[in-house]
């Protein structure tokens, strides 16, 4: 019960910053993040939301959601996995941590595994070269990772959330 | 006075900073230790994280590589019955362990990170903050802040590498009521991560870069435009902005002078070619980041169709240095054409991996190997990747290249914001330029047909190629569509992307001809050219790789020698890198 009023409560906080936001210029990309913060991805009668309130032609939004790599019109799992395939991870074989992500999760990137626990998305880089290869769940990020250590982080985190429930 | 300061950038909270930082405080507080515990940004020695320094008296000890476990007992021999641990200290008045990464080092841009708490404007402050900005606003003309940057030399950080001062000229002699100053933090370069530290590690110098630039070209609004992979850094400066405004360093009548400046966060969302000046002001317009011609140049006609003066964060950084210490210390710092220091991201196959600030006109060898300690595992220096997907590769041969902008714009490569890949004999060049290619053909945004379609092109022959499917013409193709590629394409994005695969070919052209005459790939890097195999002596049966194999093709039995089915290996690697005993091999 408690899930469904907290989302209640930001689905009120995203429409209260629409009608303060809406008019103003150049508001349309907050107005994105701020429906994907709440929603967890930016569904379609959002759009049309984001159209009436600020006066954007749909098209206009579906060109801004489409172009940028954050937002997505999809949901997503409960937990992001971001595996960095920068250059300094290139190099230090990132690909490894990918196949045993893969392996272990059984999805491959951009997919949402079965029990919606993890998605796995990757990023040009997260800027933590020195570590690695590296990955982000959410916003820690994990450093000088081996396919091993990689699955024990999953692992672990699996098993962290599951206590909270 | 004792303090404690653990470094919590994003690189020293992924080496496990917080658990050390959190243990640290439980344990000040149980032994009731009269000490202050602080956070504070990167100091720039990656490879050593979690640093923890402790400073008594005016004593520094800086201890590396701290675990929970170890900040445990670093408490109870070190503050509490006052020895230090030597083992585990990496710099302090005795020891000079890492003396080399440190001493031709010169720290203008990262003078605070890793020194003072970021979270703490008292601290900056201390630090000779926002005295450049006092003594702008109460000496100097609009005209003597440009003079004085012109004078300095400082050519942007970002990459370009224009004149700063003469962009701030253009910013100022434009007439309009309304002016922005922008500072681009959007840092995209694959490779590259000294804004982050910097913005992690020292807002307050960012902030107040902004301020001297917005007097100078006569702005009232500042936006810093943040990528949304840096949550920390988001944080730092919306934290430094509430501080500043709390203490009449933004806002109206800013330290009693008349002047007024609002600044805010903006958050980008993923787009590379955001970097892009005008795709940069596109996106803060709230639309696409498609790149507009020029001119107008946005110190024309930039955000909202109003003047913009946009800078990098490193050039933002450099800025209240400048001011406090005059135009003549920047410039005696550097060669004829690139002044004062610059940044470099060391990472890739490099021993210390980290931040190192050096003076224009150091050698790649120098930091390389003086700085950076040389290659991973002592394998063979193969060339560096400087400039990110805009750069290129400069061969092992050339590292005695004096850094500067010119220089190694010659080679083909540019020097970009900072990213220093280090590559090693196990990286296949081809696979690197088809690595870059993969990322600029994602992030070209469309607009011009050559970059668009161009890049494609490039990535499908450089695909065939890594697969052993290449042609001998590839090589002339890929050239003949570089170059209009370069020729047709009408920002920043497009005019470099084939940079990579120019210098790979001019410097590598025999790992091409490798892949698509012989079939064979010379660093064994590119699957369908290469085969896992079981070494039969070295194999002792321990079972790890058939159960790694994500499509069960090991057979064998326990202690038995294993077999690679080949027709059902999907070169994924797991079973190479998990082997304890060196019994797999790649042919």
């Amino acid at each position: 019960m408690t899930e469904i009023s907290d989302l209640d409560k930001e689905v009120k906080k995203f429409e209260e910053k629409l009608r303060i936001d809406g008019k103003k210029r150049g508001a349309l990309m907050s107005l994105l993040q701020a429906a994907q913060e709440t929603y967890g991805y930016i569904p379609k009668e959002v759009i049309y939301k984001i159209n009436e309130e600020a006066d954007v032609p749909v098209a206009d939004i579906y060109g801004v959601i489409t172009f940028y790599a954050q937002f997505r019109m999809e949901p997503m799992g409960k937990n992001i996995i971001r595996i960095c395939e920068g250059t300094a991870c290139h190099v230090n074989n990132a690909k490894n941590i990918l196949a045993s992500i893969e392996n272990e999760l059984k999805i491959k990137v951009n997919e949402t595994s079965e029990d919606g626990f993890f998605t796995l998305l990757s990023v040009a880089c997260i800027g933590c070269c020195s570590l690695a290869p590296v990955i982000m769940i959410n916003d820690e990020t994990f450093g000088s990772l081996t396919p091993d250590k990689t699955v024990k982080i999953l692992n672990q985190f699996k098993k962290k959330e599951g206590v909270k429930k | 006075m004792r303090e404690i300061k653990v470094g919590l950038g994003t690189c020293g909270i992924s080496a496990g900073g917080n658990p050390v930082f959190q243990t640290l405080k439980d344990e000040i507080e149980k032994h009731k230790i009269t000490i202050d515990l602080k956070e504070t940004g990167c100091m720039g020695m990656c490879y050593e994280e979690v640093l923890v320094e402790v400073v008594d008296n005016g004593k520094s000890f800086l201890y590396s590589k701290m675990t929970s476990d170890k900040a445990k007992e670093m408490i109870s021999k070190h503050i509490i019955d006052g020895n230090p641990i030597e083992d585990w200290i990496v710099k302090s008045e005795k020891i000079t362990k890492e003396e080399s990464f440190l001493k031709t080092q010169k720290r203008i841009v990262l003078r605070n990170c890793g020194v003072i708490d970021p979270g703490s404007i008292d601290e900056y402050i201390e630090h000779d903050g926002y005295k450049a900005i006092e003594k702008v606003l109460k000496g100097y003309s609009q005209e003597d802040v440009i003079d004085i940057i012109k004078d300095s030399g400082l050519r942007g950080r970002g990459g370009g590498g224009f004149s700063t001062g003469m962009k701030w000229m253009f910013a100022n002699r434009a007439k309009s009521e309304k002016k922005f100053i922008i500072c681009n933090a959007d840092e995209g370069d694959p490779g590259a991560f000294m804004d982050r530290s910097v913005l992690e590690g020292d807002p307050h110098a960012i902030l107040e870069g902004m301020m001297i630039a917005a007097f100078a070209v006569g702005a009232d609004e500042g936006i810093l435009y943040v990528r949304a992979e840096y949550p920390k850094a988001i944080f730092r400066l919306k934290e430094a902005i509430e501080k500043c405004k709390q203490k009449g360093l933004l806002g109206k009548n800013i330290l009693n002078t008349g002047f007024n400046l609002e600044m805010r966060i903006k958050e980008g969302a993923g787009a590379f070619v955001c970097g892009e000046e005008t795709a940069l002001i596109a996106s803060i317009e709230g639309k696409r980041g498609m790149p507009k011609f020029r001119p107008p140049f946005p110190a024309n006609k930039g955000l909202w169709d109003e003047p913009t003066n946009i800078n990098n964060v490193e050039t933002f950084a450099n800025i209240p240095w400048i001011i406090l210490n005059g135009a003549k210390a920047y410039n005696s710092l550097g060669t004829e054409k690139s002044k004062g220091t610059k940044v470099f991201a060391l990472a890739g196959k490099i021993k210390k991996s980290g931040l190192a600030e050096v003076p224009m006109g150091m050698t790649i060898k120098e930091i390389v190997f003086d700085i950076g300690g040389g290659i991973k595992d002592d394998k063979e220096f193969k060339a560096v990747q400087m400039g990110g997907p805009s750069g290129g590769c400069i061969p092992a041969s050339m590292s005695d290249l004096k850094i500067d902008y010119d220089e190694i714009n010659k080679t083909g490569a540019i020097m970009g914001s900072g990213g220093m890949v280090v590559l090693d004999e196990t990286t296949c060049m081809v696979d690197v330029a088809k690595f870059f290619l993969t990322f600029t053909q994602n992030e070209s945004c469309g607009k011009c047909t050559f970059c668009r379609i161009g890049t494609k092109r490039m990535l499908e022959i450089l695909t065939r190629i890594t697969e052993g499917k290449g042609k001998i013409e590839d090589i002339d193709l890929l050239i003949d569509l570089s170059n209009k590629i370069k020729d047709s394409s009408l920002c920043g994005l497009g005019q470099t992307a084939p940079n990579p695969v120019l210098t790979t070919i001019k410097y590598f052209r025999e790992e091409y001809e490798a892949h698509i005459i012989d079939k064979k790939c010379p660093a064994k890097k590119c699957p369908a050219l290469i085969t896992y195999k079981v070494v039969e002596d070295k194999c002792i049966g321990c079972t790890l790789c058939a159960r790694n194999c994500p499509t069960n093709t090991i057979d064998g039995n326990k202690k038995e020698v294993h077999f690679i089915n080949q027709e059902g290996c999907i070169k994924c690697s797991l079973c190479f890198s998990s082997c304890k005993f060196d019994a797999i091999e790649i042919i």
